[in-house]
């Protein structure tokens, strides 16, 4: 490997590094709260929005993401909605990753005992109140290590967005592997996404830890 | 004076509670006792509308109430299990309602806080988490946020059972002091000589047929 092809290929594999950074980004953005509005609505008492929500989550967790990737960007546009390729990939990844997130959060509101709820009532507190400061603050100590799961997938399902013509991180190496015939690129590309996963890890340890003081 | 008039519960077309009628007098103790699947816990979420009664006339000094509305505004209830937040310290627990719901300023509610931790043996412990305490001092800090809403009457669920057999005369002595400083206050519980202990006026649940564990 030498250092002097490892540097000509390193600006195109960082650039195809920002776009999956970027998305990685966006998603957990967009996801994580959409994830949390879902989960009330999926434990909500009002049937068919949990009839709704269960349709959503179920086509989402029951599809491929690449064939979302391209109903999202060739799909909706024989309906009107036309996307741009990153855009395309940004929503297509929120509305998947919300879905796995929601049955997650789900889980952990189902988790917290009905005494939190009927102790913050009889103290006056609101709903909005109760779950802001009691419940979520609870929840998302619990659902730290399975969302952390989710995040790291995230990470690798984002080189999926090939298929719709977005330049990221796997696709540069791909591109340069090809077109010099060496795996060098693909070694690169694999040292890349460990060190990112690596931060991930640890970050999600770091929350964790912030969660730690109660149990 | 509160006061429980003709009150009824069923669950599943099975009669819980079938016409129960207490008051309970301004800075008294009264004592709810009765076998164990009797309904007493089932009078005390109907009083305090965590559960909707089928029938009954509530009143606090001859004005009615109604549980579902006002329960917050007259009573606090320490729960069998305390039922404290575990997310919030100590003195969290005691603000965090004051605060949020009575719109008291920070420096208010800490410095009201303070003075029951005092009153409640709790100062030590303002910055600990529900899970490094004791249960018996769980028992104090749940009281303690009940009082920081200053309510009318407080209530508490079974205040013996989660708790070692030997703080059994701790809590009736903390319940006692209570009742000098004027806290009206209201205790199911099926320990009858604890019930002797504290009581000003014994109000005895009998099981309706079929209803005795």
């Amino acid at each position: 490997m030498s250092l002097h092809y490892v540097s000509q290929i390193l600006p195109s594999l960082f650039s195809g590094c920002g776009v999956t950074l970027s998305l990685f980004f966006w998603t957990l953005i967009g996801s994580l709260p959409l994830g949390i509005l879902v989960s009330l609505g999926l434990t909500s008492k009002f049937s068919p929005l949990r009839w709704i929500l269960g349709i959503y989550v179920w086509l989402m967790r029951g599809t491929p993401l690449l064939l979302q990737l391209i109903f999202v960007f060739y799909g909706l546009p024989i309906v009107g909605i036309v996307f741009q390729r990153y855009n395309a990939a940004v929503f297509a990844f929120i509305l998947n990753y919300a879905a796995y997130f929601a049955e997650i959060f789900r889980g952990g509101f189902q988790s917290i005992d009905t005494g939190q709820y009927e102790a913050a009532r009889m103290l006056g507190l609101s709903y909005p109140q109760t779950l802001r400061k009691i419940v979520i603050p609870q929840v998302v100590k619990i659902v730290i290590p399975s969302i952390g799961n989710e995040v790291i997938n995230l990470v690798k399902d984002s080189s999926l967005v090939y298929v719709i013509g977005l330049g990221d991180l796997l696709r540069a190496g791909n591109v340069a592997t090809s077109r010099d015939v060496t795996l060098v690129p693909l070694v690169l590309v694999a040292l890349m996404y460990l060190i990112m996963i690596a931060i991930c890890t640890w970050g999600l340890q770091k929350v964790e830890k912030r969660y730690s003081y109660f149990k | 004076m509160l006061k429980v008039t003709n009150l009824k519960k069923s669950f599943n077309g099975r009669q819980i509670l079938d016409g129960i009628n207490f008051t309970v007098k301004d800075g008294e103790i009264l004592c709810i006792v009765g076998p164990s699947g009797a309904g007493k816990t089932t009078i005390l979420r109907c009083l305090t509308g965590m559960e909707q009664a089928d029938s009954g006339e509530f009143s606090l000094d001859d004005k009615p109430f109604d549980p579902a509305k006002d329960s917050q505004r007259i009573f606090g209830v320490v729960f069998q299990d305390f039922n404290l937040f575990p997310n919030l310290s100590v003195k969290e627990n005691i603000t965090l309602a004051p605060t949020l719901v009575k719109k008291i300023s920070q420096e208010t509610a800490d410095a009201q806080a303070a003075k029951l931790e005092r009153q409640l043996d709790l100062t030590q412990v303002e910055s600990q988490y529900p899970w490094q305490l004791s249960g018996g001092q769980k028992q104090r800090v749940a009281i303690a946020r009940a009082l920081a809403m200053k309510p009318q009457v407080l209530c508490y669920d079974e205040p013996t059972s989660a708790l070692d057999p030997n703080l059994r005369d701790e809590v009736a002595e903390m319940i006692l002091d209570l009742k000098k400083g004027g806290t009206t206050q209201l205790i199911i519980t099926h320990d009858m000589d604890f019930a002797k202990k504290v009581a000003d006026d014994l109000f005895t649940v009998k099981a309706l047929e079929g209803q005795e564990d």
